[in-house]
């Protein structure tokens, strides 16, 4: 199932802090292009963390420090210079809890857009439902486009922050235990998502459900204490993890 | 155990004499204002000029005097105070810079009217040479009043959810496009009632206009802003101590006194019902 | 393409392939999603306005620190030529004598005494009412009960000081004056019951932030002992939000120093050396606010109301700063 494409992300020899304490060791790992890649650990791990260095987001923490080396389509994001908002319009994120903005549906799918100066209506509104139908919620949405997004389900709001950052047409996308708050149908839905978007974008998931890792992802590496303990083919990691720790994780041992 | 049970309901009560005791003296002050107060509006006294050097006539100069000074310090108090409150919520990080700037509102916010007053003649009256006018009492109102504005309109923006700027920034939006579009629009009307409670502060301040702004009796309105004006709070202080037979002008006094505190009460009691409802209105 | 952050990044440039600057990027993606025009031109302008929002904001934020400057700087600009003629020394006196045919006399203390007899005073009367009612409205009133307390509060906050010091002079002195046989009401007693006032919601407000602040594990574990909901209020809550009361208190009291209409109207405004509440007393603040109105700019009396600003000034970013330092602790803790 997995075959080597060339990797979109490479992160080499990764350290990061909050103030003095250091929350990820020497993370290396590559993360291949159009596949879906899961961080599984225990809560606490750094998965969340080392997802939130991909675009930097951990910038707006007051004291946070980072070292070493991501290369996002070879580029070091971390290189002095480096714009921060390009990098994250490139590299798009879902969050653990939905937070759609208390504007109207049209209006959270075109915020990216506008931001970017997309002004015309046409154009506007061809991306907000190109972005509705990829993130699987214009069927749901199609006629109330006006109405306040605060007003939708559960699954639907994280439905709609998934076509709000696709609307800016990122290449990578990151989520971060989008799922753990919905509901088992509102998950499948989740899930199904993801296994359309592979095709066209690189997606880094978190999550702290291990079947969920196992069914939707093609790589899995798996954090604990702020290291990485083993990376690898998700197949090949639930069947025949090579570290004892993994096996236990996976296995419910602990965590 | 029965003593234990009367000790306590003693305690209870003690305190809440003592709380209700406060309430007691406001509505005591009010409604003496109010009562003795309220017979001597009408719509003459409101709309002419003082005559007799106050014991007769109205109050319109002192009214419009209070508006100008009043609106003349929002207009500069109030977008300065709103920008520094932006700085300080969204901008800052903790360095010696904004603990410089923290220490200065602190310390600015305990400075006595009075001083300010002293301030005032001798930067803006003075030193800046608008003399005893409009414009040097605006300022000196405006750099009073800074720092309520700055801790409500802080305040106000730091309710606004966390999430919403990393929604927004996680789209690639910067910080200031991140502010204009995803945190004022949802901060901005309770910036706006916490600083209205600065306007209520402003009107009825007395001691800073005293020694920039204030004159007791002009025989014509202010025609701009480098003339004196009259004011509520001083008309009234003059016409209480100052004047030649201050038993007999009681009634203007009380007119005076109702007229204040109703413009005061006024901007603070819709201020607060105005932020009752946008509490409603957002609630996270 | 001279402009700054590009410099920046040509420097940079080694680590920087094309696709992070200004060419569109090649991700799978259809026409409209790539129709957003990218980079190019508008992240440029973008940036340039972030950095002027930031340096417009940090600048504003700065006047706060500009305005204190300029009051410290202008109260000692006005007064310092009272240093070489007559002389500092001549504040310390004990008479204030400011226009006289003979001989001038610029002694503050009486001022100084008159200004802290008044607070003292006032805080005598402020402190049992303001904490006691921060103490009901925050552990004892019913929610409906602190609904309706707190506005009345925020009210009493909100009345001018002139305004008060007006219900002062007429209905506040007389009755002093009756209950106590005076000669007149307008003694330093009149005063500190309007600055106390005054002080009261400054109090009650802090003290009722500093008191519901006390975590609530603390009143479980005294009422799981068996203690009364008035032995945990009096035994275990007061006290374990005690600094923060004395920052309330504190920071009472620098209101009611700083407080000039109210005292103004109602103290008689004698400046004389003395104690007891019954006497007239005369306070910096008015002095000041009754005697700049007829000074020549400029001259002695007029250097020497400055120095009375400074010492008021002082006195109250003290007491200020002091009272900051114990909020903060207790924040801390």
């Amino acid at each position: 199932m997995v075959t080597n494409t060339h990797a979109d992300v490479q992160v080499s020899d990764l350290n990061f802090f909050y103030g003095a304490v250091q929350a990820l060791h020497g993370i290396t790992i590559d993360i291949p292009e159009k596949q879906v890649t899961a961080l599984i650990g225990p809560s606490g791990c750094g998965k969340s963390t080392f997802l939130r260095t991909l675009n930097r987001m951990n910038d707006i923490i007051v004291g946070t420090r980072a070292e070493g080396r991501v290369l996002v389509r070879g580029a070091n994001i971390y290189a002095p210079g480096t714009d921060v908002a390009a990098l994250r319009r490139r590299v798009g994120m879902v969050f653990q809890k939905s937070n759609p903005f208390p504007k109207s549906i049209f209006d959270n799918v075109a915020y990216g857009p506008r931001l970017f100066g997309v002004r015309g209506r046409n154009e506007l509104t061809e991306i907000v439902e190109k972005s509705l139908v990829r993130a699987g919620l214009w069927a749901e949405v199609k006629d109330r486009l006006p109405a306040s997004a605060m007003a939708l389900s559960g699954g639907q709001q994280q439905r709609l922050c998934i076509a709000r950052a696709l609307a800016v047409g990122p290449e990578i996308l990151l989520m971060d235990e989008p799922a753990s708050a919905l509901d088992p149908r509102s998950t499948a839905h989740i899930e199904d998502l993801i296994g359309e978007l592979r095709e066209n974008y690189t997606i880094v998931i978190v999550t702290h459900n291990m079947q969920q890792a196992a069914r939707v992802s093609d790589i899995t590496a798996f954090f604990y204490e702020g290291h990485i303990i083993e990376t690898g083919p998700t197949q090949t990691m639930f069947t025949t993890p090579t570290q004892k720790q993994t096996e236990d994780y996976i296995t419910g041992r602990f965590g | 155990m029965n003593k234990r049970n009367l000790l306590d309901n003693l305690g209870l009560w003690t305190f809440r004499i003592i709380a209700y005791s406060v309430v007691g003296a406001v509505a005591y002050i009010l409604l003496d204002i109010v009562v003795k107060g309220a017979p001597s509006i009408h719509w003459d006294f409101l709309s002419s000029p003082p005559r007799k050097s106050g014991a007769a006539g109205g109050i319109f100069p002192a009214i419009l005097g209070t508006v100008y000074l009043t609106s003349g310090a929002m207009l500069v108090a109030f977008p300065l105070g709103m920008a520094s409150a932006i700085y300080l919520s969204e901008y800052a990080r903790q360095g010696r810079f904004t603990r410089a700037i923290r220490l200065a509102i602190i310390t600015l916010s305990g400075v006595p009217s009075i001083v300010f007053g002293l301030f005032g003649l001798g930067l803006f009256v003075l030193f800046f040479g608008f003399g005893a006018s409009i414009l040097s009492g605006c300022l000196t109102l405006a750099c009073m009043i800074l720092p309520t504005i700055i801790v409500a309109s802080e305040e106000a923006l730091r309710a606004v959810p966390q999430y919403l700027r990393e929604g927004s920034l996680a789209l690639g939006a910067g910080p200031w496009q991140t502010i204009r579009k995803n945190v004022l629009p949802y901060a901005i009307p309770g910036m706006v009632t916490g600083s209205i409670l600065g306007i209520g502060r402003a009107a009825g301040e007395t001691a800073p206009i005293l020694l920039t702004a204030a004159a007791f009796y002009l025989p014509r309105l202010p025609k701009s802003a480098l003339d004196p004006c009259m004011a509520l709070p001083y008309h009234l202080y003059v016409l209480a101590t100052q004047h030649p037979s201050a038993d007999q002008v009681r009634p203007m006094q009380y007119g005076t006194a109702f007229t204040l505190v109703a413009i005061v009460l006024f901007f603070n009691v819709g201020a607060i019902l105005l932020r009752a409802h946008f509490r409603k209105k957002y609630q996270w | 393409m001279g402009l700054e952050p590009d410099a920046k990044v040509e420097e940079a440039g080694g680590e920087h392939p094309p696709a992070l600057r200004a060419t569109p990027f090649e991700g799978g993606l259809v026409g409209a999603l790539r129709a957003i025009p990218f980079a190019g031109g508008y992240f440029r302008i973008a940036g340039a306005s972030e950095r002027g929002a930031r340096l417009f904001f940090a600048a504003c934020a700065s006047t706060s620190m500009l305005i204190v400057l300029l009051i410290f700087l202008f109260l000692f600009k006005e007064a310092v030529p009272f240093v070489s003629k007559p002389g500092l020394s001549d504040l310390a006196g004990t008479r204030w004598v400011p226009v006289s045919f003979q001989h001038e006399l610029f002694g503050i203390l009486p001022l100084v005494l008159g200004s802290l007899l008044v607070t003292l005073l006032a805080s005598v009367l402020a402190i049992p009412f303001g904490v006691g009612a921060a103490i009901y409205i925050a552990e004892l009133a019913r929610p409906a009960e602190r609904e309706f307390l707190k506005p009345c509060i925020e009210m009493l906050a909100a009345i001018p000081s002139v305004v008060l010091g007006f219900f002062g002079l007429v209905v506040l002195a007389p009755l002093v004056k009756a209950v106590f046989h005076l000669s007149t009401g307008l003694t330093a007693l009149s005063g500190a019951i309007l600055l106390a006032l005054m002080a009261a919601p400054t109090i009650i407000s802090i003290a009722e932030d500093a008191i519901r602040s006390v975590p609530r594990s603390y009143r479980e574990a005294s009422l799981a002992m068996g203690a009364t909901h008035m032995q945990t209020v009096w035994k275990v809550t007061t006290p374990a939000a005690l600094s923060g009361i004395v920052a309330a208190v504190m920071l009472g009291m620098g209101r009611v120093v700083g407080e000039t209409m109210a005292v103004l109207m109602v103290t008689g405004n004698a400046a004389m050396m003395t104690l007891s509440p019954f006497d007239s007393v005369r306070t910096m603040t008015a002095t000041i606010a009754a005697e700049m109105g007829e000074v020549t700019f400029g001259s002695t009396h007029y250097q020497a109301l400055f120095w009375v600003g400074i010492t008021l000034l002082f006195a109250t970013f003290i007491l200020n700063m002091v009272a900051q330092r114990v909020l903060r602790k207790y924040q801390r803790s």
